[in-house]
């Protein structure tokens, strides 16, 4: 069986290779492969990843904005983030991910709002930094409650050479607010990676730098920062409520529901506990050297990775924290156990695609595999080498590895693996529908969650089952289309 | 913890006392302000309704804050996959199209084909020609368009990308793989104007470079071309189209994306629908052109008017004056009688206006949205009896917008109570609403978080709409398009009616089965 799709995989790759002219197919190839969890082929080993996406394809990626302003900066909610440029971007970036946040949007907390400079051509003749430092006191005479101001560049910004970093640093000195310019134009490095790389060095440069933010701040043994985590669905509050149980105190939770202060006293942890790690391994490393604070990658997606980073967790911290934690997931896994004596038995040996962002690629499967469900392929949309290197970990069987995947690729290799559901963005979602199979949106939990944690489990359960046993699936060939029994 | 039995999502399970501890440890935390002093939060809430707080909002230079509009490019993409077999390029990073395919496909609920030709930092400093060299000729290996429709971004323009130059080489460079497709191409710069002025440029470029030079022009006298504009309305192309082939089958649309946002299940296929290349290669023949939306077509017009030396009309058929007079107008052109069937429907629309006109009589309304949308729509309110308190254009065109507008405000006998807020965003309408306030909203989904703040409760018409389901598929314009937009403001009305007398005992005396 596992051979048979093994070669199903490879006859995949080389049938979409076909079609690219030479040069693009020569680029392609490098990104694509199969590994199995023996390791032969490897393909995790030596995939291609983190490089410039071939021109005139569907690639699925964002860009350095997208990684700065959407995903880290964004949910900062006690702070305004300026869209500086054009009008688009802040725009198609307004409200899309679902980092959940309690505060008064447009008093004290602003985070489903869209600030924009919305540059016209005179601004990019003459330069936008005067209507910037305009923007930034026109800001706090209407938005007092604000606990500072980020701004994200656009693509202009840099090509025209504004000099942001200035009238920040003096908005900065006459406000004594934070005020942050991150130079995460759309159109440096090759996703939106290296937007979260520079976003992490601004919170690096200008956040971690402010002692005065921490300085009256009392620790306690048990403090601990979640990091890379981006509150989809409400998932860092869940993960918040295990932690919380073990006896641990959460100071900080960058960056879903975040406030400045709370990215301001991370410094002051005992140890930070990473989700996304390509988004935030970059800050969690500066913490590590700058300020000796340790760090720990954790797995919440499923009670059995659950499980396994609770106790890696609690064994850091030793004595009653690790009692504590049994008792945590002795509470929990009767629970958990009913949610899969209630669905595996619908779910079980389903065949799933994924294609993914930041961690989901991996940290998801074995969720899945809670369920008896079996990954047969997976991705990232802006992985770097060491993420496809922590993803051999978690594969159970021979899967086909895409980096950078297209439209046009992916609905190849879901025509020739046929599998019982997809799981990756919006902009794939109404393809597969199309063609019958079921899908679930992984970026945004499908309008669900959360996800992550024991609790989350039982919905991620049940949103499995809801997407893979709807009678709708069933309606798509029409009756007079289907064979007569018997015929 | 879960209940096997009633498992609950975030809507429920964050409401359980344990999550709620969870919130309020969280809070110690979070702040020197906001959430550990709810009483500076009330305080500068209560001054932001004020008319001290409206002065300082509407005379906000620099930021702009919830805008209701989007940029160029994403307007040139809609354009774009109007026309069959086109594969809408951008030449630019691919982030922008990223946002592009996600925001259409946000509000149709169907996929969004568009590729670009992931510009980067080495495109900044040597230019993108080697990008869209290699971008042409893989997205025509792969995806096998007949027509690669070339917009720009705002990189590309700032770095001065030679669009002519560039597409002439790159297929030269191609040996002759891009020789049987049509590349068109249109500058989109998103430092100018809105998704409307790329929608603009989009069509203009698409006509004039597939059309042949005007001496070459063979005139059709039966022959009408009709441009729908920035619609996101399917139903309202279907229409459209409908009400044109009851004047003779030579009246074609020019940009047809109808079939594109509205394919069925079973199996997908990249392109759908479309204006034919061919009707599009022949539009200069035709004796007239009819814009639906003026202000979307500002540069085409001056194409078809000067260059093509073409008659060109603009009608703006929503509501029931605007669907006459395009009616009449297609009548003239055409020579042929109005269809028994329009007369049908535009006396149903008539009786049914005349059916609910009470609800609607002496309502005030707030409405943003496009140009031209806002022209029909205030267009429809007025012919109801509703007063458009204030009327919001986020993305008005500085020449002539105001003006027509506000001649379509003062047939109302409340004009003088109607304000026209050019350039103003949603921010600003939220202190109108609080100061001057209003018993309906109608905009897109923006307007939810007005909604929130004010209580103003909100009809969705207009675009984008991400959080109701197949809207879309209506049509808002012609006579049936009017009955729609009738049937969704009056029954919006009767449910906050219904709402506002459901108190058992209280207010329910006025909770009536028959309205």
């Amino acid at each position: 069986m596992s051979e048979m799709l093994e070669k199903l995989q490879l006859e995949a790759i080389k049938e979409v290779l076909e079609v690219y002219p030479e040069k693009a197919a020569k680029s392609r190839a490098k990104h694509l492969g199969v590994d199995s969890p023996e390791g032969v082929k490897g393909a995790c080993d030596t995939t291609r990843s983190n490089k410039q996406t071939v021109p005139g394809v569907m690639s699925q990626r964002g860009c350095a904005y997208a990684g700065s302003k959407g995903v880290v900066w964004g949910p900062i909610k006690d702070m305004i983030h300026i869209s500086h440029g054009p009008i688009g971007c802040g725009q198609y970036s307004r409200g899309g991910r679902r980092n959940y946040y309690t505060g008064a949007t447009g008093i004290d907390t602003f985070g489903t709002m869209n600030f924009s400079t919305d540059f016209s051509e005179k601004d990019i003749v003459f330069g936008g930094d005067t209507r910037l430092k305009k923007a930034l006191s026109e800001i706090d005479e209407l938005f007092p409650l604000n606990n500072g101001i980020s701004i994200q560049s656009e693509c202009p910004i840099g090509l025209i050479g504004d000099d942001i970093q200035a009238v920040a640093k003096k908005h900065k000195a006459e406000s004594s607010k934070p005020t942050i310019a991150v130079s995460c134009e759309g159109f440096r490095g090759v996703s939106q990676s290296l937007g979260h790389h520079l976003a992490n060095d601004a919170i690096r440069d200008e956040v971690m730098t402010d002692t005065s933010a921490r300085s009256s701040f009392e620790s306690t043994p048990y403090d601990v920062s979640i990091i890379g985590d981006y509150n989809i669905g409400g998932d860092a509050w869940a993960t918040r409520l295990l932690l919380e149980e073990m006896g641990l105190r959460v100071i900080a939770q960058w960056t879903g529901d975040a406030t400045y202060k709370e990215m301001a006293i991370a410094p002051k942890s005992k140890l930070n506990l990473l989700h996304c790690y390509r988004s935030m391994n970059y800050i969690s490393r500066h913490m590590e050297q700058e300020f000796e604070i340790p760090w720990m990658e954790y797995n919440f997606f499923g009670p059995s990775n659950t499980t396994a980073s609770l106790r890696k967790i609690a064994e850091f911290f030793g004595g009653e924290i690790v009692a504590n934690t049994e008792a945590v997931i002795a509470k929990y896994t009767k629970m958990t156990d009913e949610v899969i004596a209630k669905y595996k038995s619908k779910l079980e040996g389903k065949k799933v695609m994924l294609y993914i962002g930041g961690l989901r690629p991996r940290h998801v499967i074995g969720a899945y595999e809670d369920l008896g469900m079996e990954i047969i392929g997976t991705g990232y949309e802006f992985g770097h080498g060491d993420d496809y290197k922590r993803t051999k970990e978690d594969l159970s069987r021979s899967t086909l590895i895409y980096d950078d995947a297209n439209e046009y690729e992916l609905e190849q290799f879901v025509k020739k693996l046929r599998p019982d559901l997809v799981a990756a963005g919006v902009k794939e979602k109404y393809v597969f529908q199309k063609m019958g199979l079921p899908f679930r949106q992984m970026h945004s939990w499908d309008y669900s969650g959360p996800y992550h944690g024991y609790d989350a489990f039982a919905i991620f359960a049940k949103d499995m089952d809801l997407a893979m046993n709807s009678p709708v699936w069933s309606h798509t060939k029409a009756p007079w289309d289907k064979q007569e029994v018997g015929a | 913890m879960q209940d096997v039995e009633n498992i609950v999502n975030g809507q429920k399970l964050f409401l359980k006392e344990e999550y709620q501890e969870v919130f309020k440890n969280k809070q110690e935390f979070e702040s020197n302000m906001g959430s550990v002093n709810p009483a500076k939060v009330e305080e500068i809430a209560e001054w932001t309704k004020s008319w001290d707080y409206r002065e300082k909002n509407l005379s906000r230079e620099a930021i702009t804050v919830n805008p209701a509009k989007a940029c160029q490019p994403l307007g040139a993409v809609m354009a774009a996959l109007g026309f069959e077999n086109t594969m809408p390029y951008v030449h630019g990073s691919h982030g922008c199209v990223s946002y592009f395919r996600t925001y259409f496909t946000r509000h149709f609920k169907e996929p969004t084909p568009c590729v670009s030709d992931s510009m980067s930092e080495s495109s900044a400093v040597f230019g993108g020609l080697a990008n869209m060299k290699d971008g042409l000729r893989n997205c025509n290996a792969m995806y096998k368009p007949e027509m690669i429709a070339v917009s720009t971004t705002c990189m590309a323009e700032v770095i001065g990308d030679d669009l002519n130059a560039f597409v002439a080489g790159a297929i030269q460079d191609a040996e002759g793989e891009l020789d049987n497709t049509a590349v068109t191409y249109a500058h989109t710069p998103s430092f100018v104007g809105s998704h409307i002025t790329g929608y603009d440029n989009m069509i203009k470029a698409i006509l004039e470079q597939l059309n042949p030079p005007k001496s070459e022009k063979v005139l059709d006298e039966e022959r009408i071309n009709i441009i729908p504009g920035f619609e996101p309305y399917l139903g309202s192309l279907k229409e459209i189209k409908e009400i044109a082939a009851s004047f003779g089958d030579k009246i074609f649309l020019i940009g047809d994306h109808e079939e594109q946002w509205n394919t069925g299940a079973g199996e997908y296929s990249i392109y759908a629908g479309g204006t034919t290349l061919e009707t599009a290669r022949t539009a200069i023949n035709a004796k007239a052109t009819v814009s639906l939306q003026k202000y979307s077509t500002m540069q085409t017009s001056k194409t078809i008017k000067n260059k093509w030396k073409q008659e060109y009309e603009t009608c703006n058929p929503i509501g029931l004056s605007g669907t006459d007079a395009f009616v009449m107008k297609l009548a003239e052109l055409s020579g042929k009688d109005i269809s028994a069937e329009l007369k049908m429907q535009r006396a149903q629309l008539v009786d049914a206006m005349q059916d609910s006109y009470p609800y609607m009589h002496g309502k005030k309304f707030a409405i943003y949205g496009d140009p031209d949308f806002l022209l029909g729509l205030v267009s429809f309110i007025v012919e109801m009896g509703g007063i458009p308190t204030h009327i919001l254009c986020n993305n008005a065109p500085k020449k002539g917008w105001e003006a027509d507008m506000q001649a379509i405000v003062d047939k109302s006998d409340w004009a003088s109570e109607c304000q026209i807020w050019p350039g103003k965003d949603l921010w600003h309408l939220r202190s109108l609403l609080f100061t001057e306030p209003v018993d309906f909203m109608i905009g897109n989904v923006y307007g939810k978080e007005l909604y929130r703040d004010t209580n103003t409760p909100l009809i969705r018409i207009g675009f984008p709409i991400f959080d109701r389901h197949h809207l879309h598929r209506y049509s808002i314009s012609g006579y049936k398009g009017g009955l729609n937009l009738l049937t969704w403001i009056t029954n919006a009305i009767l449910d906050q009616l219904d709402e506002e007398t459901k108190d058992t005992g209280k207010t329910d005396y006025f909770f009536d089965s028959v309205r």
